[in-house]
């Protein structure tokens, strides 16, 4: 690799090492807890869309059905904790092992079909799971799960006083999936991912895995995806089926990757910079009537950037690269 | 469970499956035009229920009189949201696919709120039609009216298109833009009119169907979510873009809908619709009439 392009990789590094930092200190000076509440919500779609950007993003694999591993994630821990007293970081990374499993096994039919015949078998499943949760009363059926509040501590993973414990380990998972992401980038699976949602008869033909890349991409977005349903659960420490496994949760975290930048690097992050608080303050402050106010501005702005900047907003902060290194 | 049951709960499958066959036959037939899911589809059958509604409120015109005007006006806006969102999303340079899915889950998500915002999140219904509620006894089968008279309008909506497609002038300068749209342009037929018909007739056909729909479903701002995804089921069941799958998609997801209720208790009755789009497309990837 030439020089360029280690510089490159590395002033990214510092970029978010910077920002990390800057977010780090920003609940000191920010007491507001609506407000930490909105960071809080933001650096969580930042790592699940980053999650999701790994297998649609870079792979070409258009999931639309993420929220069952979010779901899975988020049950597993929950149920564990409920039924068996496991404390939620064995719950946590058990729901991010066995989604990442089950992506694999579902993948082995899936990553057969093509384009769109394979986004509706995403829907599909993962509305199957839905309604299976709905109806399996040992999990809480439709009305889901409240998950008992123990007492305050790390240990448990469970906060009722303050915010910030969330919003630290919300930022690290935020930063964790965005150092995947980097890595990844530029490791030998990046590179296939690439080829593979370019061309992939062509990328077979070069010796790409094709079939192993895709499982690949699988395995590691459904685990990040699941340790967000998981921290989820005990953010909000209730959860339903509809709630973490609806279709509409799943078009909603795709959402800060199309609008930031699909495949790229920060494009999720600075998608859901953007999109998180909007959201959540047209809600609070022309939603409040429920008379879906938001929902239209939100509609609205879904369509316009999306017309308006088809390769994502990304690409209004890069600077013009002459010498392009990587194809994308 | 009777072999009369039995009859019975597949007759009323077959009958709901032509109706899903109306509402997918649009979705088939943008996809078939121009590659294009349009995830605002379903929001299209929730606004042609409301315009039923309410020209049954203030009018009171029966659904029956009103499902022309329905699927006119749908028409109209079908070919509007063409011009106005679609237009745009196609030829958009990079990742066109994610523009198209995106821009139109927008156009859904702003509908939604814009039915809640002018109707109100409430429930509502067509009280006293002319077909509502009353049932009819075919060799001591019964069946619902409404969904009777849905399912023989599938029938003729289906025979209708398919002379419109073979027919007409401009069903052949449809059919020839879905085979290639840049041929077309050369011997003079404007693409994007024939795309902003294509639309307004997939509009027009969803909007056929939600005027009957409305004479025996609940009315409301998200009703579309539910029938859209079995319609984008029913689609790829038959093999996108196939008009003809389509109906045959309708009529088998009506009919394994109503097996699996028969089977499972009523609230899995989706979960056969999805296993069975599983089974096929994991056979057949590419749908049961879509081209390899």
């Amino acid at each position: 690799m030439d020089k360029d392009f280690n510089n490159r990789r590395r002033r990214e590094l510092i970029t978010a090492a910077l920002f990390a930092a800057l977010a780090a200190v920003v609940p000191l000076f920010v007491k507001d807890v609506y407000i930490q509440n909105i960071m809080v919500l933001t650096l969580m779609y930042a790592a699940l869309s980053q999650a999701w950007n790994i297998l649609s993003g870079y792979c070409g694999q258009i999931s639309l059905g993420h929220a069952l591993y979010f779901g899975l994630g988020a049950y597993t821990t929950a149920l564990l904790f409920m039924k068996f007293g496991v404390l939620p970081w064995f719950g946590m990374l058990a729901g991010g092992v066995i989604s990442a499993a089950i992506a694999m096994a579902l993948g082995y039919p899936c990553f057969r079909l093509g384009g769109h015949y394979f986004s509706i078998a995403t829907i599909v499943i993962a509305e199957i799971a839905l309604v299976l949760f709905q109806n399996w009363d040992w999990a809480g059926a439709a009305l889901g799960i409240d998950i008992p509040i123990r007492h305050d501590s790390w240990i448990t993973f469970q906060f009722t006083r303050s915010k910030l414990p969330y919003f630290y380990f919300a930022l690290v998972l935020a930063c964790v999936a965005w150092l995947v992401t980097w890595w990844l980038e530029d490791s030998k699976w990046g590179y296939w991912w690439r080829a593979v949602k370019d061309n992939p008869s062509a990328a077979e033909s070069l010796g790409v895995d094709v079939f192993n890349s895709k499982m690949g991409a699988a395995a590691v977005s459904a685990f990040l995806t699941a340790i967000g349903g998981s921290f989820y659960a005990q953010f909000v420490s209730y959860i339903d089926p509809e709630s973490v496994m609806g279709f509409q949760f799943s078009l909603l975290m795709a959402l800060p990757a199309v609008l930031g930048g699909i495949g790229t690097l920060w494009g999720p992050v600075l998608g859901a910079v953007i999109l998180i608080p909007l959201t959540e303050l047209t809600r609070s402050y022309i939603g409040g009537s429920g008379r879906g106010v938001d929902l239209i501005v939100y509609g609205l702005l879904i369509v316009l950037i999306s017309l308006a900047r088809p390769q994502g907003l990304v690409g209004l902060f890069s600077r013009p690269n002459p010498k392009k290194v990587v194809s994308r | 469970m009777t072999a009369e049951t039995i009859i019975q709960s597949l007759a009323s499958g077959l009958l709901m499956g032509l109706l899903y066959g109306l509402i997918a036959v649009g979705l088939a037939l943008i996809f078939g035009l121009m590659d294009v899911v349009n995830f605002a589809h379903g929001e299209f059958l929730m606004s042609a229920m409301y315009a039923t509604f309410f020209l049954f409120a203030f009018f009171s015109l029966d659904p029956l009189l009103s499902a022309p005007l329905v699927a006119a006006a749908l028409f109209i806006f079908g070919a509007l949201v063409y011009l106005f969102v679609v237009r745009f999303a196609v030829r958009a340079k990079a990742n066109t696919g994610m523009v198209q899915i995106f821009s139109t889950f927008g156009l859904a998500i702003m509908m939604r709120g814009l039915a809640q915002f002018f109707f109100t999140p409430d429930y509502r219904s067509i009280s006293h039609s002319w077909l509502g509620g009353k049932t009819i006894s075919v060799a001591g089968i019964f069946l619902p009216e409404p969904q009777l008279v849905g399912a023989l309008v599938a029938i003729a909506a289906f025979i209708g298109l398919y002379f419109f497609i073979h027919r007409t002038d401009f069903g052949r300068a449809l059919e020839a833009t879905r085979e290639d749209a840049g041929a077309v342009a050369l011997v003079g037929i404007d693409k994007n009119r024939v795309f902003a018909l294509g639309w307004g007739l997939g509009a027009g056909l969803v909007g056929l169907a939600g005027a009957i729909m409305a004479v025996f479903f609940y009315i409301y701002p998200d009703v579309g979510a539910s029938f859209a995804l079995i319609a984008y089921v029913t689609v790829a069941l038959g093999g996108f873009g196939s008009v003809f799958g389509a109906f045959a998609g309708g009529i088998i997801v009506g009919l394994v809908e109503a097996t699996t209720a028969m089977i499972l208790p009523p609230s899995l009755k989706s979960v056969g619709v999805y296993a069975v789009y599983l089974l096929v497309v994991f056979i057949r990837p590419r749908g049961l009439f879509g081209s390899m």
